[in-house]
């Protein structure tokens, strides 16, 4: 069996900065291979979020330690991270986070900027194709502001893999979503994870979970559940669902 | 290693900003422009002095007759009658520099002249005293050696002298009376206008030294002997040699004569307009730092309002250097094209200013170049703090900043 892509051992976090220091992650063990989907679930203050900060080497444990493909990051300093989290992550954020008056195309093309050397050509090609993944490669020269929710969702996807990322980290992907929407998304998702990308992703709704194969449950900074997802939803089959009941509702209206 | 791409991005976030953009350069234009205007009307300034100083004569060197004191009292320059026509002879025979001498003798007298009178300077000089003013002859000739040695009846007049008693005739051939001698005029000289003292140099009337001393100031003493140096480099040497002969000649009262230079004179006239060049330079030198303040201004606020486009940066992998890099070359495309348009602005001004105020005005190159280059140096100062707050973000906050 390949090595795990994440091997957490015993993961802590604690926050010193008011009076009272904060215990967010008390413990944390966790393996994910590769070619899994992970849903990472809990309330608010379940230490969900710090410990995607920490699994997006965005913030540094401050015990136990954390083997990403192999290379312990704990120990790593600041510019090292930000090598890691460009050559090995993939980000997609709540609140999309595009660079604004900025085309769809030159914010897929961000993280190469930041990493080897490419040519302008290459940085462009790949980028397209990535667009061209996430279905927007005909939007490529719209602005942020000039495209729905989703598909600056789908924007951020695209920059999210434009690396060819080991993990790909989503942090309540469909919070600003709309249902229908949410599952267009997911369904991007589900595709990218049949072609084999490792995916986890935060969220705190139920029926967005099931579209994974693994359910994470945190609670007070420590994993009270993990199994896998049993009755798992298919994108593609909502939506055919979705479409049927709009037809349905646009001939009794007719 | 990846300048190339942070010039893009930066060029990118400044074209996004257009009018902030060009407000904030404002500053370094004004700036910029300011300093190469003020430096080269003070050069302007400078080099018209220095032009009056030419007008002169070229590397003059003037013996004046030195101090009369009696009994306590002292005169100035030239009331001892001590320095003698011997003494320019001497001096022309004797010092090898010295191409060219002639005796300098004043008096102030009434001319008359076709009906009309003028109160004027006499002067007698010798054949080579235009040449050693660089005084260009306008109509005639000078007089020569010939018109010294037969003590002759004739005078060169100055522009004033034909305005006011030939007004609308050719004077070439007209007679003056000096003391109710006759002279005629065989030449006049070209105008130079007034002096930096605001004396009228036209004003004036110069016949042979000898019909000067013998005919009208009955002198036999004279006030100053002056001389043209082969060179500007000569001029040193020359005037020892001519000190030491003319104190050999006066049995070593060297208190009788002075002997000075027109280099001395012109210092003292380019070293005070130097200090007010510098003085100007500096005033506008204060508003090319404003204008880098102006720069820090934008740049923080910039910083700020693009704290999530810095977190997103961060998060997908920008190093810190990336983002310090990025914030501080956008300070210095800013700081460096206002320098240059700021420069073809100041240099638009002091043609402008030249050209309406009939200033000479010269466009220094140092200015042009220590003024662009303070005003890149501007940018990196002045950008380097917001660019380095930018950098240490931490890209967890910076993500999370609303």
């Amino acid at each position: 069996m390949t090595p795990p892509v994440v091997k957490i051992d015993n993961l802590h976090k604690i926050y010193d900065s008011g009076e009272v220091p904060v215990h967010a992650v008390r413990g944390v063990s966790l393996e994910i291979h590769k070619g899994e989907f992970v849903a990472l679930m809990g309330a608010s203050g379940s230490g969900k979020s710090t410990l995607m900060n920490m699994l997006g080497c965005l913030d540094r444990p401050t015990k136990g330690s954390y083997l990403l493909d192999g290379i312990d990051v704990a120990k790593l300093d600041r510019n090292a991270l930000a090598d890691i989290r460009n050559q090995k992550l993939g980000f997609v954020f709540q609140g999309f986070n595009l660079l604004s008056r900025t085309t769809a195309l030159e914010n897929a093309e961000l993280p190469m900027l930041y990493g080897r050397r490419r040519s302008a050509k290459e940085m462009r090609d790949r980028a397209l194709r990535c667009l061209e993944i996430v279905g927007l490669a005909n939007r490529a020269d719209h602005f942020p502001n000039q495209l729905s929710g989703g598909q600056q969702q789908r924007v951020a996807i695209a920059r999210a893999l434009v690396n060819e990322p080991q993990i790909l980290l989503a942090d309540e992907p469909t919070g600003n979503l709309d249902s229908k929407t949410s599952i267009e998304v997911m369904g991007v998702f589900q595709a990218l994870n049949e072609q084999g990308i490792t995916i986890v992703m935060v969220t705190h709704e139920l029926d967005i979970a099931r579209y994974c194969r693994r359910d994470l449950i945190l609670r007070d900074g420590v994993i009270v559940r993990d199994e896998p997802v049993h009755d798992r939803l298919i994108a593609s089959a909502e939506m055919d669902k979705i479409r049927l009941a709009e037809a349905a509702a646009k001939l009794t209206s007719a | 290693m990846r300048l190339l791409n942070t010039t893009r991005v930066a060029l990118r976030a400044l074209r996004r900003n257009k009018m902030r953009s060009v407000l904030t350069a404002l500053g370094i234009i004004i700036g910029v422009c300011s300093v190469i205007a003020m430096v080269s009307i003070g050069n302007g300034a400078r080099a018209q002095i220095e032009q009056q100083v030419a007008n002169l004569g070229q590397n003059v060197i003037t013996v004046f007759a030195g101090s009369f004191g009696a009994g306590g009292v002292r005169g100035g320059w030239g009331s001892s009658a001590r320095i003698t026509v011997d003494d320019a002879l001497a001096i022309q025979r004797e010092v090898p520099g010295a191409v060219a001498v002639s005796p300098v003798i004043f008096d102030h007298s009434q001319v008359i002249g076709d009906g009309q009178n003028w109160y004027t300077s006499i002067i007698g000089a010798g054949p080579d005293y235009a040449e050693i003013r660089n005084w260009p002859i306008a109509e005639g000739s000078f007089f020569g050696e010939s018109d010294v040695r037969s003590i002759a009846k004739v005078a060169v007049v100055g522009k004033t002298i034909v305005d006011e008693l030939f007004p609308n005739e050719d004077p070439l051939g007209k007679v003056i009376r000096i003391r109710n001698l006759p002279f005629k005029i065989i030449g006049v000289l070209a105008p130079k206008g007034f002096n930096l003292f605001g004396q009228d140099q036209d004003d004036l009337v110069i016949v042979p030294y000898t019909s000067h001393m013998k005919r009208i100031s009955k002198r036999t003493f004279i006030n100053s002997i002056m001389i043209e140096a082969v060179s500007e480099k000569a001029i040193p040497l020359v005037q020892q040699n001519i000190t030491d002969l003319m104190t050999q000649l006066h049995n070593g009262r060297s208190t009788d004569f002075t002997v000075r230079n027109q280099v001395e004179l012109a210092q003292t006239a380019t070293a005070t307009s130097q200090i007010m060049t510098m003085l100007l330079g500096a005033i506008a030198s204060v508003s090319l730092v404003v204008g880098g303040i102006g720069i820090m201004n934008i740049m923080l606020v910039s910083v700020t309002e693009r704290t999530r486009e810095i977190g997103i940066r961060l998060a997908v992998g920008a190093h810190g250097r990336d983002v310090l890099m990025q914030f501080l070359t956008e300070a210095v495309i800013l700081s460096s094209l206002g320098g240059l348009l700021g420069v073809l602005l100041g240099m638009i001004c002091s043609q402008l200013v030249s050209k309406y105020l009939g200033w000479p005005v010269l466009v220094s190159t140092s200015s042009v170049v220590i003024s662009f280059g303070v005003s890149a140096v501007v940018g990196v100062f002045f950008g380097f703090y917001p660019a380095r707050k930018a950098a240490q973000l931490d890209p967890i906050d910076a993500l999370r900043y609303e």
